[in-house]
């Protein structure tokens, strides 16, 4: 196919900021998510600029206890609530599902455009609180802080969160129906590309847990503002409960976190070895497992909070079943390798780095899971190392994979190989340079949360912050290539990879509707067989 | 995509049946306010919880038409009561056994 001046695609059919703000695309709206996602993620990333700069040194010198306690919630705040939560699903699911599975839209495309607006209100209420002065409770919102002691802006911060939940909501609403009833004829379940069951799953999630987190919220609410006795002793409540409710949404998120992210390192995989994913419907129950046992074991956060060790016991014995689903699919990416046509793009190194890097941070997720070895680590900075391994290492790795994978579909033209490779050189290593040290630390002692500490500590923190510096430059890199490639990139053919799903066989970028003729699917997923001397249908 | 497309009828019960419904649904609204009254000591709350969860299924049932729904509809209804009973029975191990040993340094 070749593309000319003349074809018209989601990014031509229209012009003015009336037809982006009121489009019903989903590929549009994709694109309003990326912009937005990504201002939170430099907005999270300055946060965590100043606590590594204040942590250059073992004296509080930079900022005061206070400010530092506002910095790393509020950096907290952004990364998951309004950078991480939406990165993969609304940005590159909303823009791929429909396309993956023949479809020429979401579902419902109005509350599609809702959904982001929702983001946006949410993201507003926590920016406003942001810029007032901040808050101090630390993400996680811990009773009695948040009701009775914090003097920060935790109500609007907490409401931002609440609108935000809705938006999480709704896009999961929009893809269970979606591929529910949207699959084009003869995309069976078995047939759908893996990142499509990594997004159903996670959308399981944000319907059966985000609701929890908007009730706990409430919950909050009236305790702050009315001080009815929920979560305080003195009035008959229960602190303890806080955290149940909490944890009820807040660790299944972290797989809402990283499943999508498991999604794309399946179709890079198998893309750049050029072999079907290994085990595939493993693979694909492999995500639904994470989904249903992710809402078994929320307790072992809460193993020094004296709730019973009886229950410590069963969540500790529970947490461990996470690990299967989560192996499963490691070892059957590696097995997808074994005699695979190996290449080395872009989105492979990614996707290797996330495959080891998870990897770390899963293990070390069963350390924590073991109760001895909790109780010994807890509020250290190995815990900080272990989530920074699966949500850095993992899924931001991920989110980069798919953002190169897909970058020649969404903008029809090719990123620079050679400068993307350097970046994912300069990520890999300035993340284990920046968060490798914090394992030690935490090892040794060094609690989390506080902006001074012992002189011992300091070789490794300055380690630490200086592989911080060499993550912000392999995190800029990308924004400049991809800018500069939307003018100057090589222009890219319907499908530069060579791979199979149903996205590389329409036009790059994608018309209007996605396809001229709805596609029927006669292939199962990652049949290469199929991709050579096929006929495109669009351009 | 057709095993679930299992063509939902578009079943409406009659005007009777909701009026039915609604007035049973203001009788145990009543029910419940003149129990709150009589101390039942531990059955006031299993009594008051008996009520609500009625009313609750009545309104899914007739008013939300999940008795005439699909059978994914009611997979999905079946699904939100389990991931509540995983809520509260998860929440319920920590409660409920909590004073069986003591605190260390308490």
């Amino acid at each position: 196919m070749q593309l000319t001046a003349e074809r018209e695609h989601y990014l031509n059919a229209s012009y003015g900021l009336k037809s982006w703000l009121l489009t019903k695309d989903h590929k549009r709206i994709g694109l309003l998510y990326l912009f937005t996602i990504t201002l939170f993620f430099f907005i999270g990333g300055a946060f965590a600029t100043l606590i590594r700069l204040e942590l250059l040194t073992p004296q509080g010198d930079l900022v005061s206890d206070d400010v530092y306690n506002r910095l790393f919630t509020m950096h907290a705040i952004a990364m998951i609530f309004f950078f991480m939560i939406p990165s993969i699903p609304a940005v590159l699911g909303n823009f791929f599902l429909p396309i993956m599975i023949g479809a020429r839209d979401l579902a419902f495309p109005r509350i599609n455009l809702l959904s982001w607006y929702l983001l946006v209100a949410g993201g507003a209420f926590a920016l406003f609180a942001m810029i007032a002065g901040g808050v101090d409770t630390g993400w996680t919102f811990y009773t009695p802080y948040s009701t009775t002691y914090a003097n920060g802006w935790v109500i609007a911060t907490a409401l931002g969160i609440f609108i935000a939940g809705f938006s999480s909501i709704l896009t999961g609403l929009n893809f269970i129906v979606t591929v529910h009833r949207m699959r084009a004829p003869g995309m069976t379940w078995f047939r759908m590309p893996l990142f499509v069951w990594a997004n159903y799953a996670t959308s399981l999630i944000q319907i059966l847990g985000t609701p929890v987190l908007a009730v706990t919220i409430v919950l909050l609410f009236v305790e702050r503002v009315f001080h009815l006795g929920i979560f305080d002793p003195a009035r008959g409540g229960d602190p303890v409960l806080f955290q149940h409710l909490f944890w009820f949404y807040s660790h299944p998120a972290v797989y809402i976190m990283v499943l999508p992210g498991m999604g794309v390192i399946s179709e890079v995989i198998s893309t750049f070895s050029r072999k079907p994913v290994f085990g595939y419907a493993f693979v694909a129950f492999s995500s639904v497992a994470i989904a249903v046992l992710g809402f078994l074991v929320w307790g072992h956060h809460l193993f020094v909070s004296t709730q019973s060790a009886f229950a410590g016991l069963v969540f500790s014995f529970l947490s461990y079943f996470v690990a299967i689903p989560s192996a499963i699919k490691v070892f059957n990416w590696t097995a997808t390798l074994y005699k695979g046509s190996i290449s080395f793009e872009t989105p492979m190194l990614y996707a290797f780095g996330f495959i080891g890097l998870f990897t770390i941070g899963g293990l070390t997720g069963l350390f924590l899971a073991a109760l001895g070895i909790d109780i010994h680590v807890t509020d250290t900075y190995f815990v900080v190392a272990h989530f920074h391994y699966v949500m850095v290492g993992g899924t931001i790795m991920a989110f980069l994979a798919g953002m190169h994978f897909w970058w020649p579909k969404i903008t029809g033209r090719m990123y620079p190989e050679g400068w993307a490779k350097l970046s994912a050189l300069i990520v890999f290593v300035g993340f284990n340079l920046t968060f490798f040290p914090q394992f030690i630390l935490g090892y040794m002692g060094m609690p989390r949360r506080y902006h001074a500490y012992p002189p011992e500590f300091q070789v490794l923190n300055v380690l630490s912050t200086a592989g911080a510096s060499v993550l912000a430059i392999g995190y800029l890199m990308p924004m400049v290539y991809f800018t500069w490639s939307l003018k100057y990139g090589k222009v890219a053919g319907a499908n530069p990879w060579g791979a199979t799903g149903l996205e590389w066989k329409t036009a790059s970028p994608p018309p209007v509707h996605n396809f001229d003729e709805t596609p029927i699917v006669t292939h199962d997923a990652y049949d290469y067989s199929t991709v050579h001397g096929e006929e495109i249908q669009v351009g | 995509m057709q095993d679930e497309i299992d063509s939902p009828q578009h079943h409406v019960d009659s005007a009777g049946t909701y009026v039915a419904v609604l007035v049973t649904l203001l009788f145990l609204t009543i029910l419940t306010t003149a129990v709150a009254y009589v101390d039942l000591g531990y059955f006031s709350t299993v009594i008051a919880l008996g009520i609500a969860c009625t009313k609750m299924l009545l309104v899914a049932l007739f008013f939300m038409h999940i008795r005439h729904s699909t059978k994914l509809t009611k997979l999905v209804v079946v699904g939100g009561l389990l991931w509540l009973a995983i809520l509260l029975l998860l929440t319920l191990t920590d409660f409920a056994t909590r004073t069986w040993i003591g605190v260390p340094g308490r």
